[in-house]
């Protein structure tokens, strides 16, 4: 198709326009590109002379920040198994089972998730958290992860298993397979994709979460990245910006690796409605 | 006839026979019915409660509060301070005008332009740009702070480097202008979502419809306002919606801020940590808690009464 004068005007226009605005999102993250690999980063953009693996050196050097990076790794394991294992059985009672009233519990449990989150909720969970003796464990922050996050987990596996047809358990059972042998033999195979999704996407939430280990934790020592990170702070307030960089582009790694294998695996359109 | 009607009793006793039996159902839905239950229906109710009480972190009223009834709420709405700086009639106004303007005017109407744009420009560029906002979406919340911490650092940052650049004045950004900045920021950080949800949507549109305006001779922004904007109003409220709830409730400006300097970032969120985590004060930060998932509740059945009127509209 030929594109006529005015045509060609517009399109160069529109470039030119998305080209500008793509570049106004880069510039606060272009530092990133640099910095990490420049032993004497400033905030300013320099190029690095010479270019050195330095800063990365002194970060796995330092055992509190190499412990905040184990720390966000069991942190986000242990609530990816709990959200994924929980919400999996619970999606597919919800989808198979002819349990009354059970499209009023997911609306229910929908509209709660989204209405107790944020700071507001962290209130009452703090208090709970420490009534029953749980303030500054591991367990309370994937137990607190986990309830939040669930109710949209569940959502998301009912759309996939709804999405299945029966006749695979049920073709299953008419050899004699039990339903608990049909679910784990037959329908988890299957489900297998759309609980990838969910480990995905409860990973990011985890690893990447900043408020809750900060107000569920208190010892230095089981704390995440999201909140270790504060130790390249000297005490003045003043950041170490050579250290910063590098233990900001690690700690941003699995993020980016997962998305980019999300991306590849499945398209744009599956992360585009499940963050936050 | 007859044989239609047998079809259709087989149909309904087929939709009816469940592969699960209800306890074999119940103990699928316990594990997930005992963490939703601990960690977010019993809370909804926990904080009502707390509100109505001057429960503290310690002394006497740490292990037994007394009941207050609604002094906590008196408090807050006190018209004599109400729109004090530091104050939750402050913090209420100022959250308003921060979901106002970064999520419905700057995160909408960028995601609404970026979406209209990757419709035309060359597929290498779309990835480009595409690339860069989705960036800024995905980041941890942490780092996000620290890249913008040291973009607006008035001596080195890159912000000011390319005004001075440009011959124009330099600027102490988080201190002259925080609230501008945090709505900024928040624009930046979240179009990637509404540009994202735009996207699927034009591309739902059937192709012909454009091809037919093309013949016509239509312009882009014909087409954008006639075929495109009508088509996907659905889209929109969902968007709208979405991004206010996520707006209203979002902690990340605090990383940049600190909810400083003097209170002029302290949104609704950051008030209520300050007041339950930083005073200690938990009675009066459950009763703004208590408010803000009131503010919530009334977008989420919006938001879900919307969902339903589609679904069946979708049915039908």
């Amino acid at each position: 198709m030929r594109l006529s004068f005015p045509q060609l005007l517009a399109r160069i226009g529109f470039s030119a326009l998305a080209a500008i605005i793509g570049i106004l999102f880069a510039l606060p993250l272009i530092w990133f590109i640099f910095a990490p690999f420049n032993a004497r980063a400033e905030l300013g953009i320099a190029i690095p002379d010479p270019w050195t693996l330095q800063n990365f050196l002194t970060v796995f050097g330092n055992g509190f920040a190499m412990r905040g990076l184990l720390n966000s790794l069991i942190q986000s394991v242990g609530g990816v198994i709990l959200v994924a294992a929980a919400a999996t059985l619970a999606a597919y009672a919800l989808s198979r089972s002819s349990i009354p009233g059970k499209s009023i519990v997911t609306y229910v449990l929908l509209l709660f998730s989204s209405v107790v989150s944020g700071t507001a909720a962290m209130v009452p969970i703090f208090l709970i958290v420490s009534s029953v003796g749980l303030m500054d464990t591991h367990i309370a922050v994937i137990l607190v992860f986990a309830g939040g996050l669930l109710p949209t987990a569940m959502f998301i596996l009912r759309d996939f298993i709804d999405g299945i047809p029966k006749t695979y358990e049920e073709s299953a059972m008419v050899a004699g397979a039990s339903p608990v042998q049909a679910f784990f033999d037959v329908a988890l195979p299957v489900i297998r994709p759309g609980i990838v999704v969910v480990v995905v996407w409860a990973f990011v939430n985890i690893w990447g979460s900043f408020l809750i280990p900060f107000i569920l934790l208190r010892s230095d020592d089981l704390m995440p990245s999201s909140v270790a990170i504060y130790s390249f702070y000297s005490e003045a307030g003043t950041p170490i910006v050579t250290l910063l960089a590098a233990y900001s582009l690690i700690y941003s790694l699995p993020v980016v690796a997962l998305y980019l294998f999300v991306s590849w695996k499945f398209g744009f359109r599956f992360f585009g409605g499940i963050k936050a | 006839m007859g044989a239609n009607t047998r079809r259709s009793m087989r149909m309904t006793k087929k939709k009816n026979f469940s592969l699960l039996s209800h306890r074999a159902g119940a103990a699928f839905l316990a594990p997930a019915a005992a963490l939703v239950g601990v960690f977010v229906l019993l809370p909804f109710f926990w904080v009502i409660f707390v509100s109505f009480t001057n429960r503290t972190l310690l002394g006497k009223t740490a292990l037994s509060p007394d009941f207050v009834g609604l002094q906590n709420y008196f408090q807050l709405f006190d018209p004599a301070t109400f729109f004090t700086r530091g104050q939750f009639g402050f913090s209420l106004i100022l959250t308003t005008q921060f979901v106002l303007l970064s999520a419905l005017v700057g995160q909408a109407l960028l995601g609404l332009l970026l979406a209209w744009l990757m419709q035309t420009i060359p597929p290498a560029l779309k990835r480009i740009v595409e690339t860069a906002v989705i960036a800024a979406w995905i980041l941890p919340e942490v780092v996000i702070g620290f890249a913008w911490f040291a973009f607006l650092d008035y001596d080195n940052g890159t912000l000011n480097m390319i005004l001075r650049g440009l011959g124009l004045p330099a600027g102490d950004f988080l201190l002259q202008q925080p609230f501008w900045v945090i709505v900024i920021f928040n624009t930046w950080r979240g179009a990637a979502f509404s540009m994202m949800l735009f996207n699927s949507a034009f591309a739902s549109i059937p192709p012909s419809y454009f091809q037919a305006a093309d013949v016509a001779g239509a312009s882009s922004w014909q087409k954008f306002r006639d075929i495109g904007l009508p088509l996907i109003r659905g889209h929109v409220v969902t968007d709208l919606i979405l991004i206010t709830m996520w707006t209203f409730n979002v902690f990340t400006p605090f990383i940049l801020t600190n909810g400083g300097p003097s209170y002029r970032t302290e949104l609704l969120s950051i008030y209520n940590y300050r007041i339950a985590f930083r005073e200690f004060d938990f009675g009066k930060g459950a009763a703004v808690g208590v408010i803000i998932m009131l503010i919530n509740l009334i977008f989420a059945l919006i938001y879900l009464s919307f969902g339903r009127k589609k679904a069946k509209a979708v049915e039908e």
